[in-house]
């Protein structure tokens, strides 16, 4: 595979620092793309000096849809493999009460990531190759009473990567699916998560890579995910409402 | 939460704070507190009293000079990830501890040695300047031109004077990823001693000590030198890639171990077997840097096979014109209780002039103990042999001695006290082990 560019959306994140570095140290140039490029100056020096690649800031709001034909144009070079990162993880509870805030999450976890792998899509295919990668959560696989705006956004989500892989998969054209379970970033700060079950955001950086070296399809990072989403997609809905999760 | 330096003893509560940020870190200065590198500091040293502020999120690489080989990085940044970047580069930490899991902030506050001490000096020889937030909030540059006092008072200052935010420092330039070590077996104390001084002109020199030894064989020892191999000295295979080691495995210790495994018994049939394999394997090898330095890195968590108790680290320094005496007397003390440490390492240090440092001319001893009242009394004893020969101890192993042997075997510490109350720096940073220690 060549060393092509690999664009990050979403770069300000843990898991979109920690990707830009695994990808960074096999090679690749890097694009870093967020809104308000200019705050991640000190991770395009960093990144450059630890592996001697070419990186460069773009700005990039998911939720503006109507941009995204623009940013994709505006980057130095169509990127070989785009990560998109972006995602909110928002409050339940005020999503309950405030329909706006849900729309919101479910616009930042669904419509905004779909839009722009959708442009990168069609500029893949039509180049014959690529890898887009989509970072979407096990909250997408059952909407549970306690997160299921975000869920069934990132079930949204999830649902479209698997659409797009099939569509492009006789055209060149990769789509890698990842569904953390628990990762210590700065969206799950302060919260007191199981420490079996939480990934460092490096582990999450470099599952990404070597699923991209190896065509995987669907990773869960750690593989004892895909073994308790097995158990919760398997309780009947009669029981599973009746659960508090 | 509770928290603990690598030796897991003692355990203390603190409150756990990650700031991201020179805001956030500001916004902390509300309440005593102290940076935490990575945690390698054996004893209490990184846990803040009430405050400890992580520096995990201050971990990036701000500009690299190829000709003078100067790095400026945020003081979270590990040995680890400098030599991952540069080695491939030719360029070599100056000077490095025994693991490569420390951050520069760790490396700068305990101003570190390595087995070049004698050669090169403590981790201060390779800093430019370093930047550091004090207790108001302000950031000051420092070097040895520029805040001076600052500077000498920080390097080797535990954290005590403030959080090290960024530093410049010179990376040693390198021609292969290997070292040609020299295994030297020696009889017993004197003989290790004899070979430290016939081979002063080494880059690296280090001993391993079997401390279990008696009699004539008192302080039986591998003496270990190394140099950096040239790319001409290699073999062609490693001459075409002189950087590359290969993949190295690490292993994790799963679980606890159960206190008792690492008694006298297993420690002296480790000793036995590692002399004797050491004396069969004795001259001239090609060691690849981690290997050669961080042997223990390859052993995630080790700490853990001491168990749940946790283990405390003995290390001190003797003035040279003491060694032999005192080094005699400590083993004495040691191999007598049967209390055989499983890593017992021995040095020799050069001169160092400094205003907090630990390392002086002379020779340092570090042992490891599990933590039990038979080990903290033994250890007491030792530091009583140690005060009488004129030696101090390594604030970045210690986690168990008293503010009266600190003053005893330090002059320095009420200078460090005074200079601390005049800069309003006490009641600002503060750790469980400068509360223990009266600093
Ligand atoms: C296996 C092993 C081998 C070792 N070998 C050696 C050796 O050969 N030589 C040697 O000298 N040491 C050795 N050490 C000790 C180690 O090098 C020091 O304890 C070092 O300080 C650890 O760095 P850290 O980043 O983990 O710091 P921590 O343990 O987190 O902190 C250590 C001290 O540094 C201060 N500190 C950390 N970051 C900052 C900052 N940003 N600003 C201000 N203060 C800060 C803390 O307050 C604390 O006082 C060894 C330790 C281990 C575990
Ligand atoms: N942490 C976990 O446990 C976990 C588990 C499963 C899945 N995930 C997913 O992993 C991804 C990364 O999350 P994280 O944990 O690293 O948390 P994070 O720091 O909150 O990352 C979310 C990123 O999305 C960006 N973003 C949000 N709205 C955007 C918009 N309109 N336009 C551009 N960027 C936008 C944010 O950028 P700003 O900096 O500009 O706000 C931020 O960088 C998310 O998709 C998250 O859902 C996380």
């Amino acid at each position: 595979m060549t060393q092509g560019p690999v664009l990050i959306i979403g770069a300000a994140s843990d898991i979109g620092r920690a990707t830009a570095h695994a990808f960074a140290a096999k090679g690749h140039a890097i694009q870093l793309a967020a809104r308000n490029s200019a705050r991640l100056a000190a991770d395009q020096t960093d990144i450059a000096v630890r592996y001697g690649v070419s990186v460069t800031l773009h700005d990039c709001d998911a939720l503006a849809t109507e941009s995204h034909a623009g940013f994709v144009d505006s980057l130095p070079e169509l990127p070989q493999i785009a990560v998109c990162v972006v995602g909110v993880l928002g409050d339940q509870a005020q999503n309950e009460r405030d329909i706006q805030a849900a729309v919101a999450v479910m616009r930042a976890n669904y419509e905004g990531p779909a839009s722009l792998l959708a442009v990168l899509a069609n500029r893949f295919e039509r180049r014959g190759t690529g890898t887009l990668v989509g970072i979407s959560s096990v909250a997408g696989i059952r909407g549970r009473a306690s997160n299921y705006v975000y869920g069934s956004a990132k079930a949204g989500f999830t649902a479209f990567l698997s659409g797009l892989r099939n569509r492009l998969a006789k055209k060149g054209v990769h789509v890698v699916t990842v569904l953390p379970g628990f990762v210590n970033t700065q969206m799950t700060a302060g919260m007191d998560l199981p420490a079996k079950l939480t990934a460092e955001p490096q582990e999450v950086g470099e599952a990404i890579a070597r699923a991209v070296a190896k065509g995987r399809n669907i990773i869960y990072v750690r593989p004892i995910w895909q073994i308790i989403m097995l158990i919760i997609r398997h309780i009947p809905e009669a029981v599973f409402k009746k659960l508090s999760l | 939460m509770m928290l603990s330096g690598w030796g897991r003893y003692p355990r203390l509560d603190t409150r756990l704070e990650a700031p991201r940020g020179e805001e956030a870190l500001r916004a902390l200065l509300a309440d005593p507190l102290i940076a935490r590198g990575n945690g390698r500091a054996y004893g209490d040293a990184a846990i803040g009293a009430p405050l400890t502020a992580q520096m995990r999120s201050f971990n990036r690489m701000i500009a690299f000079d190829a000709t003078s080989g100067q790095l400026v990085a945020e003081a979270g940044v590990q040995l680890a990830e400098i030599i991952s970047a540069f080695l491939p580069r030719g360029f070599f930490p100056l000077v490095t501890p025994g693991t490569k899991f420390v951050t520069l902030g760790g490396a700068i506050a305990a101003d570190v040695h390595g087995k070049n001490h004698h050669k090169d000096g403590s981790f201060a020889a390779c800093l430019d300047w370093i930047d550091v937030m004090g207790p108001d909030g302000v950031v000051t540059r420092c070097s040895r031109d520029e805040n001076a006092d600052l500077f000498a008072w920080t390097v080797g200052g535990m954290g005590l004077t403030g959080v090290i935010l960024r530093a410049a420092l010179r990376l040693r330039r390198v021609e292969s990823a290997w070292i040609r070590q020299t295994l030297l077996p020696a009889a017993n104390i004197d003989e290790a001693m004899d070979l430290f001084e016939r081979n002063d002109a080494a880059t690296y020199s280090v001993a391993w000590i079997d401390c279990l030894s008696r009699g004539a064989g008192l302080g039986r020892s591998l003496v270990m030198l190394g140099e950096h191999a040239t790319r001409a000295e290699l073999d062609l295979k490693r001459a075409a890639s002189p950087f590359d080691i290969g993949r190295r495995p690490s292993l994790a210790v799963p679980f606890d171990a159960p206190s008792g495994l690492l008694n006298s018994l297993s420690v002296r049939a480790f000793n036995e077997a590692y002399y004797w394999k050491g004396r069969s394997g004795a001259g001239e090898s090609y060691v690849n840097w981690d290997s050669y330095f961080y042997p223990l890195d390859a052993l995630l968590n080790w700490n853990r096979i001491y168990g749940r108790n946790g283990f405390a680290q003995f290390q001190c320094v003797l003035p040279l014109e003491s060694s032999a005496r005192g080094m005699r007397a400590l083993l004495e003390m040691i191999s007598n209780a049967g209390a055989g440490s499983f890593l017992a390492v021995l040095k020799r240090f050069g001169a160092q002039e400094s205003r907090f440092s630990f390392p002086m001319l002379g020779y340092t001893l570090a042992l490891d103990f599990p933590v039990n009242a038979r080990m903290l009394t033994l250890m007491d004893r030792l530091d009583r042999i140690v005060l009488e020969h004129g030696g101090r101890f390594y604030l970045a192993k210690d986690s168990r001695m008293s503010a009266a042997t600190l003053a005893a075997s330090d002059p320095r510490a009420q200078a460090f006290r005074d200079l601390r109350q005049s800069q309003s720096l006490t009641g600002r940073f503060r750790s469980a082990q400068s509360e223990r220690l009266a600093l």
